[in-house]
């Protein structure tokens, strides 16, 4: 290093090392200020301005007109609002914990190298690279009254099953559920395959040796080693199921009467269809609020993964 | 159990399983290939009598989805290459020199990226209205930079710090600036890190609808996403286009999956887990 710095020709004394790495040099502040300054025209701001937005009332033409707390008290009093709410907690409670628990299962049977163990895997994470749109287009074919799913049941005997699945009130939310846990478990799976691999073989190797059957083994040895994954996958996956929006957008619109409506196509719809943009605006600061503790757990762990590193 | 009976209960559980996963995509496939003449006699399940391409001529058509693959191109391409270019840029500058508070910038850049794009679309359809860049791909182009650029940053920032201080050093003793630096010697380097989140953003904007949807209008500037429920909407009934216009719209993607499966599946890791 220092054979280096005498070849050339200028005097760059290694002393004058220690002061000049702690000055940063002009041009990269540039570096910095360009891309954070588009992020904070284009993200930040705009987020602040919902909250503004969020006490006004306006129909996008003249300036918006302030209104208190107005927004807030008519969305708690909104019926949509209530159902779109509990519509939202069912999604993430359905569609976390089916795509979690699946998820898992098969990151433990395709964890080990074996023959085939690529194919399986491949076919079950490809749904993933799809957008949410094509999954919904996809899976409206399967649940079209003479579809896959009806003729299946027919075949099965389970004939009296059969229904208009995203047409029916009762069914709808369910149905679009399946698709949304068809596309993500092929992700959880790469989250807790990745997970597994640090696990520390010996551990188990040495519990089984001690007579531990698969479920303590996974119960004492493995499960405790996927804390990071788990917080990772449960704050990823609430902060998804907060946000969703393609799939039902592209399945059913928030329809049959409501009845698969969430915060998220309640506000396209209040925003972009009516033109109520002070009042999407307050839906959409209860959707920033019901995802903000999940935003912050992976930050949190995030800043550990950086302090570790 | 013995290890051949083991094996066997495993094929025997995962290969109908795994069968039944990709069911509904062969499934579509095969709907999209059948004539429209056919499904309405026959049904949607029964098994394809004939084999056309109409529904995917007429989905490229006059269903818009050839010209949406284009919009679509030009948006993907630029909005990957400026976003990487940009955060690649801010996680140098944070990663290989001593600014203040970078830890904060770095996470709050990453909080960027987890928001949820609902508490951005009024302000940010309003603000491509009066940039005058509503309803065109230059203001879907810069929103999926700011929105996507905090992730980048971050995933590069992890793996810049990972390239040793010493190759930096000496290169800034043999007089490389920090420009030069960063051009020849650390973006070389993280040419791994950069494949993998290139075919992540890929798919991400590729595959966005919510965005487009909040400012765009005009029927021949949507990209695929959009245009394919437009498609949804104008073929009613018409299942093998609809079929076939799906389809069109997953290639891509799927593209970028079979040609990349490794850096892909290493991209969706990166940041997520250790």
């Amino acid at each position: 290093m220092t054979s280096a710095a005498t070849t050339t020709s200028r005097p760059a004394a290694p002393r004058r090392r220690v002061p000049t790495r702690r000055q940063v040099p002009w041009p990269v502040w540039g570096f910095l200020l360009l891309p954070a300054a588009i992020e904070v025209g284009l993200v930040f701001w705009p987020a602040l301005n919902s909250f503004y937005l969020s006490f006004t009332q306006w129909g996008g033409v003249g300036p918006p007109e302030p209104v208190g707390i107005a927004n807030y008290e008519n969305l708690f009093a909104d019926p949509v609002f209530h159902q779109a709410l509990r519509n939202n907690v069912i999604w993430a409670v359905g569609f976390g914990g089916l795509s979690v628990v699946g998820g898992l299962i098969l990151a433990l049977a395709l964890n080990r190298p074996r023959r085939g163990v690529g194919l399986y895997r491949s076919a079950i994470f490809l749904p993933m690279v799809f957008s949410l749109a094509v999954t919904g287009l996809f899976w409206r074919v399967q649940y079209q009254p003479d579809g896959t799913v009806n003729t299946s049941l027919g075949l099965l005997g389970l004939g009296d099953l059969e229904r208009q699945w995203l047409a029916d009130p009762d069914t709808a939310l369910y149905a679009v559920l399946i698709a949304a846990v068809w596309r993500q478990v092929g992700y959880i799976m790469v989250l807790y395959l990745a997970g597994l691999k640090s696990c520390d073989p010996a551990l188990q190797d040495a519990s089984a040796v001690d007579g531990a059957g698969p479920w303590q083994r996974f119960r004492y040895v493995i499960w405790p080693q996927l804390r990071g994954v788990n917080t990772v996958v449960f704050a990823v996956t609430v902060i998804e199921a907060v946000r969703t929006f393609d799939i039902v957008w592209a399945m059913t619109g928030g329809g049959p009467y409501r009845s698969t409506e969430l915060l998220s196509t309640y506000m396209f719809q209040q925003g972009f269809t009516f033109l109520n943009l002070g009042y999407a605006s307050a839906l959409a600061v209860v959707i920033f609020a019901l995802a903000i503790v999940f935003i912050i757990t992976y930050l949190v762990r995030a800043t550990r993964q950086e302090v570790e590193s | 159990m013995s290890r051949r009976g083991k094996d066997w209960l495993f094929h025997g559980i995962m290969a109908p399983l795994s069968l039944l996963w990709v069911a509904p995509m062969i499934f579509v496939v095969f709907i999209a290939f059948r004539p429209f003449d056919d499904i309405t006699r026959r049904g949607l399940t029964a098994l394809p009598a004939g084999f056309t391409l109409d529904g995917f001529r007429t989905a490229l058509g006059s269903g818009g989805m050839g010209q949406a693959m284009w919009v679509s191109i030009q948006v993907t391409v630029p909005a990957v290459i400026l976003s990487l270019l940009l955060a690649s840029m801010a996680a140098f500058a944070l990663s290989r020199y001593e600014i203040p508070f970078r830890r904060t910038i770095l996470l709050t850049m990453l909080a960027g990226n987890l928001l949820p794009p609902q508490i951005l679309l009024i302000p940010v359809s309003k603000i491509t209205e009066s940039l005058g860049v509503y309803d065109t791909v230059y203001g879907l182009i810069a929103i999926h930079i700011g929105f996507g650029m905090g992730f980048y940053t971050f995933v590069l920032y992890g793996f810049m710090r990972s390239i040793p201080n010493e190759i930096t050093e000496a290169a800034r003793i043999d007089g490389a600036g920090p420009a030069h630096t960063y051009a020849r010697i650390i973006m070389p380097l993280c040419r791994p890190a950069l494949a993998a989140l290139a075919a992540l953003a890929t798919t991400w904007i590729f595959n966005d609808l919510i965005w487009s949807l909040a400012v765009l209008q005009s029927q021949s500037k949507l990209p695929v996403t959009a245009a394919l429920l437009n498609l949804q909407g104008g073929f009613v009934s018409n299942w093998n286009v609809v079929a076939a216009g799906s389809i069109l719209a997953a290639i891509p993607t799927a593209i970028v999956f079979f040609a990349f499966q490794r850096h892909f599946v290493s991209g969706l890791l990166m940041g997520s887990s250790k």
